[in-house]
């Protein structure tokens, strides 16, 4: 079964719509592309949720500080100047959003499936790297010049089970 | 009559939102308590009078399908209303919600005006809009 076109579709949806409603920002499609599990280096914040069921994965929003702070300013109507526990914690909540919204899109495709509570990764030159070969979807959306990438990899549960079961064990903030 | 109302989310910035959602209706509103989880919840609700719970469903510890049950399952509570607000919208876990007595649920991402729409429908005319 190839989901790629209902992922990318679902992931445009679903952020256009979080941003939309949450924010009140009109943000553009984002720009798909695939990225295989070759590690890569992060800046900035991380934010992960795992996908749990008959197919199952990891679905993550990743942006810089900057922008990580002025969701957070915009979403709770607050002052963000640099990245606290509020900050994680908004931008691990637009991932619960966003990858809840495609979870739900997806259940219709692939049957019932699960999301783990989020864990939110902030740092300078970290890799993440996962255990399995899946490809990642990849969307980039842009807001006042700064990159917002939202990634989903998904696969029947035998080959995605030990996908990331490091980071997804355990809820909370963890810096690097 | 103004009302109590209890916002169970393990999400502070969803907290946060709600508070501010919560006043923005312009409904009756005495209180907003805040709690991380349904054990939070429940402790709050034995020391509180609540007229409405609006709960996430994913949480650590209890999460707000057990909250629901514990709520209904109680000679005190079980009269209280209980709103589920979640990205959940699976039939799975929404009709689970139903099954065990939920007042209604709303999804994530939400705009003030579907809470309001929400509670009104539920808490009038304790709220008058």
């Amino acid at each position: 079964m190839n989901l790629q076109p209902l992922i990318i579709e679902s992931i445009n949806q679903s952020v256009i719509n979080v941003f939309a409603t949450m924010l009140g920002v009109d943000l553009e499609p984002g720009e798909p592309s695939v990225e295989h599990s070759a590690p890569d280096t992060n800046d900035g914040v991380m934010s992960f949720i795992g996908v749990a069921g008959a197919w199952a994965g990891t679905g993550s929003v990743s942006c810089s500080p900057l922008l990580a702070c002025r969701v957070c300013s915009q979403m709770l109507m607050t002052e963000a100047n640099s990245v606290n526990e509020e900050v994680l914690d908004t931008v691990a909540e637009l991932t619960n959003m966003i990858i809840g919204n495609v979870k739900t899109d997806l259940e219709k495709e692939v049957g019932p499936l699960g999301l783990s509570i989020p864990t939110v990764v902030f740092g300078k030159n970290f890799k993440t790297k996962s255990a399995g070969t899946t490809e990642w979807i990849v969307l980039a959306f842009h807001w006042d010049g700064e990159a917002m990438l939202v990634k989903v990899c998904l696969a029947p549960h035998e080959k995605s089970a030990h996908l990331l079961p490091h980071m997804l064990s355990h809820a909370g903030t963890l810096e690097v | 009559m103004e009302s109590d109302i209890l916002v169970v989310d393990d999400s502070a910035a969803i907290r946060k939102i709600l508070q501010r959602v919560l006043r923005q209706t312009g409904m009756a509103i005495h209180a907003v308590y805040e709690a991380g989880d349904g054990q939070e919840a429940l402790t709050l609700m034995g020391t509180q009078k609540v007229d409405l719970v609006l709960s996430d469903i994913n949480m650590p510890k209890m999460d707000g399908l057990q909250l629901l049950a514990a709520i209904k399952a109680s000679d005190h509570w079980r009269h209280v209303p209980v709103v589920m607000i979640t990205t959940e919208g699976g039939e799975t876990k929404v009709g689970e919600a139903v099954r065990l007595g939920a007042a209604g649920y709303v999804r994530k991402p939400f705009t003030a005006d579907q809470i309001k729409e929400k509670l009104a429908g539920i808490l009038e005319p304790a709220l008058p809009l």
